[in-house]
């Protein structure tokens, strides 16, 4: 029995797919399971398995080609099987034009919004069903000589036609990105904070993610899975802490202060102190948090949990130390309700009770980064050339490239070192 | 400067231009004795005398060829056809002596000669009576087309258009015999043909307009201006030879054009003028060219029908909307 290969949604936003490459030849057999082609999404290159075992039998997208979800894109049957019903069914193949070769990602930001990496002209109204683009003439001269991609904008004319105010408007968009990307402007925050549909969880706002913000995304996902890690460690000095530790713990042994509280409520301090780390990308914009709801990676019997200390910024040693205990238990006998392992705006794991000198975690979305907390101990460091104990704990942050750049989680762990080495900063 | 009707104006142009030249004639049907069937020649015979101001019977075919014949012995005829309607009986004479005399001539016959009257749409007169053919007489070689808008234009173009050495076609609007505005009583005033008129500056689109059509755009451009709309209104005011390169650059400045006229669309001027913006503008355009024209069919008799059988502000202020893409 003949069965339909369809093209798949791979992807949440997904309208259409492109073929990159067919892994198998018409006449190849196929499996259940195997992989089938490659497919470029509006997100990433992804794999399709067959779903089905038989005969490769027709190819009805060839590679570079395009065709909206759930159309028929290949048929797989028998060796001799009629598989003409099947094929009258199918539609003509899009075919796209020519695409640009893709150009490297921008290293600083450029007035005009950078070129679409390959495989991601996303189906525009202003394209006719044959592909062709429907471009007012002045709308067409304005895009060549602004340098613009036509195909990166949504015509507002009939039909989808592009006129004069798309290019006025991506115009002035992409001159306004630049500013807004560099420096982050905490003084002066454009758009109010609104509530977070998680019941405590941090107000939010969501601010429209650039162009060159969005292509950035798009690109670095594309090279290194959906969500593209890079990777900052820092060795910090931990005595000072160490110490307050002791000592507020001499005032009240209840307290029963940890280590990774203080590292909580530093991370905390320091990520309100840097707004542009405490973010999430959403695709079509980025989300600043206005407090840091800190989620804590606690290892339960087959897995990881993350309990959330609600704007731990705003809580005290006493109060975290207390909390991350109780939900750390409730953690491990499975007690946690949902509102209270979700929503996170940035996650600390701890492995160094585990004696792990250093490690790097995996983000969880769609929290911007998690910062890796090894073993404190005591080493040899080089102070004023002399050879001196310190105690030493290497922490290492993951960043999610597509909100954090390096010079922007770099500036944040500074912070965090800073605090942790002179817990007094937390005071004052 | 004096307020002044249309026929007032179009009146002292004639009797200026016959007090200035002697070799400055005029006939036609009821011009002399009656003072012309819409008045505007009222009291030339009483001032020139029948020599000057001669009542024709009723052959246009015959006193039109009168007047080329006229024109090529050195006199400077105005023909008053009582309406355009009827200068299609005289087509033969003005289509193919008065226009191709000097081509065909080799040089050495100008027809110094004005055909004038009103065109385009009357009231409730009817298929026969009741249309504008500019496009007709704007298609030959050797023909000057003028359309006047206003009191003012009327007078200096038909002042040009009687000192022209080629012949004239120079068409008034019935319906605009009665508007009023301001004519200077200069008699050196003049305005030179194939120069097109701004009546009204703006940035977002460019309405050209022409004859009856240019009070309507002028109201429709305040209608608009009243949605955030700048109108540019352009009166090209002569059809032949025709100042394109006036709303050319009016186009190059708005990006969007509308063309009005009470004319049917078929081979329209506004046909002519679309190609040429679209052969000179292409570039500039981010709307296509977008006509408002007389319906394409002959003139209804009954109101209601003839009302919407020419243009009017509401279809000349959608239209806009449409090039705008603001509906």
């Amino acid at each position: 029995m003949a069965s339909k290969v369809m093209m798949p949604k791979l992807s949440p936003t997904m309208e259409e797919g492109q073929i990159a490459r067919w892994l198998k030849k018409e006449g190849d057999k196929v499996s259940m399971g195997e992989p089938l082609a490659e497919i470029d999404t509006d997100k990433a290159t992804m794999e399709m398995q067959a779903l089905s075992n038989g005969v490769l039998r027709k190819i009805l997208i060839n590679e570079g080609e395009s065709a909206p979800l759930g159309q028929l894109i290949a048929v797989i049957g028998e060796p001799n099987e009629d598989i003409s019903a099947l094929l009258s069914e199918a539609p003509t193949a899009k075919t796209e034009p020519p695409k640009p070769t893709p150009a490297e990602p921008p290293q600083t930001p450029v007035p005009a919004p950078a070129p679409e990496a390959n495989g991601h002209a996303k189906p525009q109204a202003a394209q006719t069903e044959s592909g062709r683009m429907i471009v007012s003439p002045l709308a067409a001269r304005m895009a060549a000589e602004a340098d613009l991609d036509l195909r990166s904008l949504q015509g507002s004319g009939p039909g989808g036609r592009i006129v004069k105010r798309d290019i006025e408007a991506a115009m002035s968009q992409s001159q306004k990105a630049p500013q807004t990307a560099g420096t982050f402007p905490r003084a002066v925050e454009p758009l109010r904070f609104q509530q977070s549909a998680v019941a405590l969880a941090s107000p939010y706002r969501d601010e429209p993610a650039s162009e060159i913000r969005r292509t950035i995304a798009r690109r670095l996902v594309t090279s290194i899975g959906p969500v593209p890690h890079f990777f900052l460690t820092s060795e910090i000095e931990m005595d000072r802490a160490a110490e307050m530790r002791r000592g507020i713990n001499a005032l009240d042994p209840d307290l029963k202060i940890s280590i990774n509280d203080i590292v909580i409520k530093v991370v905390a301090a320091a990520l309100v102190q840097h707004p542009a780390v405490n973010a999430s990308f959403q695709d079509k914009f980025i989300r600043y948090y206005e407090h840091a709801d800190i989620g804590v990676a606690v290892a339960i019997e087959d897995g990881l949990i993350t309990p959330v200390i609600r704007s731990a910024d705003q809580k005290s040693l006493s109060e975290i130390a207390s909390e991350v205990r109780a939900l750390a238990e409730r953690a491990r006998t499975r007690k946690l309700k949902p509102e209270e392992y979700t929503g996170a705006t940035f996650s600390i794991s701890n492995l160094g009770m585990f004696g792990i000198d250093e490690f790097t975690a995996v983000i969880n979305p769609p929290e911007g980064g998690i910062l890796a907390v090894g073993a404190m101990a005591a080493k040899p460091v080089v102070r004023d050339n002399e050879i001196v104990v310190r105690q030493v704990m290497r922490v290492t942050m993951s960043c999610d490239h597509r909100v954090i750049d390096g010079a922007t989680g770099a500036k944040f762990l500074q912070t965090v070192k800073k605090i942790l080495e002179n817990p007094l900063y937390l005071v004052v | 400067m004096p307020l002044i009707t249309m026929r007032e104006a179009l009146n002292q142009a004639i009797r200026e231009e016959l007090a200035r030249d002697e070799r400055v004639f005029l006939m036609g049907e009821e011009v002399a004795e009656y003072d012309g069937a819409y008045k505007v020649t009222k009291g030339l015979l009483k001032e020139f005398g029948p020599k000057r101001v001669i009542d024709t019977p009723i052959t246009e075919l015959g006193f039109a060829g009168l007047g080329v014949g006229a024109a090529m012995v050195g006199l400077r005829p105005i023909v008053e056809f009582m309406t355009f309607n009827f200068s299609i009986l005289a087509t033969d004479q003005i289509i193919n002596s008065a226009a191709k005399m000097l081509y065909m001539s080799g040089g050495q016959f100008n027809i110094p000669i004005v055909f004038r009257g009103p065109g385009g749409s009357a009231y409730q007169v009817s298929s026969q009576h009741s249309q504008a053919i500019e496009s007709w007489f704007a298609y030959f070689p050797g023909l000057k087309v003028v359309m006047p808008s206003t009191p003012a234009d009327a007078k200096g173009l038909l002042k040009s258009a009687i000192r022209d050495d080629d012949p004239v076609i120079f068409m008034e609007q019935e319906r605009m015999y009665g508007n009023k505005g301001e004519v200077p009583d200069d008699p050196d005033f003049t305005i030179p043909l194939g120069v097109a008129d701004i009546k009204r500056e703006g940035t977002d689109v460019t309405i050209v307009a022409r004859s009856l059509m240019v009070p309507i755009a002028l109201k429709a451009a305040d209608k608009l201006a009243e949605q955030s709309v700048s109108c540019e209104v352009i009166d090209p005011r002569t059809i032949r030879p025709l100042d394109i390169d006036t709303i050319i650059e009016s186009v190059k400045k708005t990006n969007r054009v509308v063309l009005a006229e009470e004319s049917h669309p078929v081979c329209g001027v506004n046909a002519e003028i679309s190609a040429e913006i679209m052969q000179r503008a292409f570039d500039y355009l981010d709307a296509p060219v977008k006509r408002v024209s007389g319906v394409d069919v002959p003139m209804p008799y009954a109101k209601n029908l003839e009302n919407l059988a020419i243009p009017d502000v509401e279809r000349v202020v959608a239209a806009v909307r449409e090039v705008a893409y603001l509906d």
